[in-house]
């Protein structure tokens, strides 16, 4: 849709247009059900897969958390694995070291300390955009890293931190073998973020982060608090991430300095980037198709199983730029327009 | 048709009169194989391979099935899904491999809920055999080396003091504290302690050895990953003639590895390492070993402390299938066959101490040589029978809690 063509009409029908285009964007679709029938399918189908599907749906909330802040509000992010590790490290340091292995407060604290290490670290790095921020974000997580590896004593080190002892969820629900307590846990907590992120992304507050990513000059122009709205965004999306992180050491009772690695903040932005950014959605099929390819290229091939992976992302990258959703949104389109367009 | 019949039921008859149904024994290997800590796996899966294509016919009827996974990356953060899976998915009868310790550590828990027999190829933080008692360890505890050098630099060497070099990460902090607690308790003094940056790069480590050569301590502890890092450290102690200061470089087995030897030249020869095992081990056991090894992966590839460490670990498998008749459902069965295990392997003799379940072998001071054919080599200056875990046997840090 061209700017000539809005120019042709009137004001109040343009007003009308937009009101019903953003409530029709906010409504919940029929589609939208599927991934959450697929992950309770799951539980049914694959009963013994159980602790790699709670993997699987750690990563969705990982990635939906980066899909928030680069998606949305297009902060370019190396780091994002620091607030995982914060997460992480909460929940392992308050059950090894304050005796305290009580799921849901522990997961409470974790996302509270995160999004308040979001909160210190975006206020200052968030002045900067493009190279720079990448630089200072990736910083950032080694920083954290390096911390806790000069204080091994506290932290137990790249050996993980020892003696992690987390309670029956509830008093009641034991993390069994199978990892299934922990599935629906997870999955209905995953179910609760999406909830928020969804609403927090199609509200005004959204709608001025897609601003700053589409121009951050032109939102300055029009008076919108840039910094703050970022801030807020990264703050968010770090208390999300540091969730993630929590129940990842919550599930396996462990967690190293590993979490903190470059690696983990590359993978959840290629699992995003392979799924579609921007999209709320990309973040479920792009860790699940991640995830699975992983697990079960590593079966057949211990040796080379990450030259699959590779192949997907250059595939991704020559055919799919807009990830797996913008290709079916593609293919969508191409049948409505009778492929003319 | 009639003779068919009765050759069948002969033929049945026999099976059931020697009582011996052919087993499957279906095993779980955790490895690392993928990144760029792929040849550690490498290592212990060749030998593993190697073991189980020579010895097959050993525990006949019985067959082994191995299912392989990716141990992931050094942080653990993988293992413990992995090691889920091979319990619950493939049903496994016993895990054996992993080679970081994070991982080890990682797992311990589910190999206790699942009661899961693990035998761990490398993983060589000290006290990880008191996470569980369904582990036993076939490889090393960083004290095995790091300890007995303490003792043979002060009475031996007659170092009176001693600097210590370590790459900033816990088997590093380990392997020094066990080489202060044997060096200090023989007499000696450490003068310094220098953390050499991270295993995920090669640091230059010329500012650290200047230090040291300006310190002028008589030995020159240093511990690093293996690898890329022990051509810098070889390297660089060449280039600051610290030999010629009189600085004597010593270290666990990990400096003068048998893969990067060849590379190192002439700065390596004198270089004391204490080790379990050298690929010029002169025993029956050992020339057997590396000769398979040559015959398979070619003369230019040779098995190192990891693949002899591997080696023995697949011989305790096959052990307990042929101890127990390829029954290994009882994992309590199952660890009180390895208790007190004992076998003559490529290290010489190893036997798993039934207090501990961790490893008790030789250990052995070796010089760097030039050989007569002109190739890099070891030659054994004195050996300790029977060395165990000192890090438990004196009960420091975690070690002392069961």
């Amino acid at each position: 849709m061209a700017a000539s063509d809005a120019n042709a009409v009137p004001a109040v029908t343009m007003r009308a247009r937009a009101i019903e285009y953003i409530g029709k964007r906010h409504r919940f679709h029929v589609w939208e059900a599927l991934p959450w029938i697929l992950i309770a399918a799951a539980y049914f189908v694959f009963p013994d897969r159980m602790t790699f599907g709670t993997q699987v749906l750690i990563a969705i909330m990982f990635a939906l958390s980066l899909d928030l802040i680069l998606g949305y509000a297009g902060i370019v992010t190396l780091g994002h694995a620091a607030f995982f590790g914060v997460g992480a490290y909460t929940v392992a340091l308050l059950t090894a070291r304050l005796n305290w292995g009580e799921p849901v407060t522990s997961l409470i604290i974790a996302t509270l300390i995160s999004a308040a290490a979001g909160f210190i670290s975006g206020w200052f790095l968030l002045r900067y955009r493009g190279l720079t921020l990448l630089m200072l974000t990736l910083a950032t997580a080694i920083l954290l890293q390096e911390a806790g590896n000069y204080r091994s004593d506290i932290t137990g080190g790249y050996d993980g931190v020892p003696g992690m002892e987390i309670w029956k969820l509830f008093g009641v629900f034991e993390n069994d073998l199978y990892g299934r307590t922990y599935y629906i846990y997870i999955a209905v907590l995953l179910f609760l973020v999406f909830l928020v992120v969804r609403r927090i992304v199609y509200s005004p507050f959204g709608a001025a982060l897609t601003g700053i990513r589409e121009n951050v000059r032109r939102m300055h122009a029009i008076g919108s608090p840039v910094h703050r709205r970022l801030v807020a965004a990264y703050t968010i999306a770090a208390g999300i991430a540091g969730m993630a992180g929590a129940l990842f050491a919550q599930s396996t009772a462990y967690t190293t300095l590993g979490v903190f690695d470059f690696e983990s903040s590359a993978k959840v932005m290629v699992m995003l980037i392979l799924g579609g950014t921007g999209r709320l959605y990309g973040a479920f099929a792009g860790a699940t198709i991640y995830m699975l390819l992983e697990d079960h290229l590593a079966k057949l091939s211990p040796e080379f199983w990450q030259f699959g992976i590779g192949l997907l992302l250059v595939l991704a990258v020559l055919f799919a730029r807009r990830g797996l959703l913008g290709l079916i949104e593609d293919i969508g389109i191409y049948f409505k327009t009778g492929g003319k367009s | 048709m009639r003779t068919v019949k009765w050759l069948g039921c002969a033929a049945l008859g026999l099976v059931l009169a020697t009582g011996a149904r052919a087993e499957n024994v279906k095993i779980g290997i955790m490895l690392p194989f993928s990144g760029v800590n792929a040849d550690l796996g490498d290592a212990n899966i060749k030998a593993m391979d190697l073991y189980i294509k020579l010895h097959a016919k050993d525990i006949a009827p019985h067959t082994i099935e191995v299912v392989k996974r990716d141990e992931g990356p050094p942080s653990g953060a993988n293992a413990k899904t992995v090691a889920t899976e091979l319990i619950t998915n493939d049903k496994v009868k016993l895990i054996a491999g992993v080679v970081f310790s994070p991982s080890a550590i990682a797992i311990a828990p589910v190999i206790t809920q699942a009661k899961m027999p693990l035998l761990i190829s490398n993983a060589g933080t000290a006290w990880i055999t008191t996470l569980s008692p369904y582990i036993a360890r076939f490889s090393f505890s960083m004290w095995h080396d790091a300890y007995p050098m303490g003792t043979y630099a002060a009475n031996t060497l007659k170092c009176k003091t001693a600097a210590m070099g370590y790459t900033d990460f816990p088997p590093g902090k380990d392997s020094t504290e066990a080489f202060k607690t044997g060096f200090e308790k023989a007499g000696g003094k450490i003068v310094d302690a220098i953390p050499m940056g991270n295993p995920a790069q090669v640091p230059d480590m010329t500012p650290f050895f200047q230090r040291v050569k300006d310190a002028k301590p008589d030995c020159f502890y240093v511990f690093i990953p293996s690898g890329n890092h022990a051509s810098a450290v070889v390297k660089t102690y060449g280039e600051l003639g610290m030999r010629k200061a009189g600085v004597k470089l010593i270290g666990p087995k990990d400096v003068v590895p048998d893969t990067k030897l060849q590379d190192m030249g002439d700065a390596a020869i004198g270089t004391i390492v204490m080790s379990n095992y050298a690929a010029d081990f002169d025993n029956a056991q050992n020339k057997a070993f590396v000769k398979a090894w040559h015959e398979t992966y070619g003369a230019n590839s040779y098995p190192d402390f990891m693949s002899a460490a591997a080696w023995d670990t697949m011989a305790a498998v096959f052990h307990v299938v042929k101890t127990l008749n390829g029954k290994l459902d009882d994992p309590d069965k199952v660890m009180a066959t390895l208790k007190g295990w004992t076998t003559n392997g490529p290290r010489g003799k190893v036997s798993i101490d039934p207090a501990t379940r961790d490893v008790v072998n030789d250990e052995r001071a070796l010089e760097v040589i030039r050989k007569p054919d002109g190739k890099l080599g070891t030659k054994t200056l004195g050996s300790i029978s029977q060395v165990k875990d000192q890090c438990k046997e004196l009960k420091i840090g975690r070690c002392g809690t069961p």
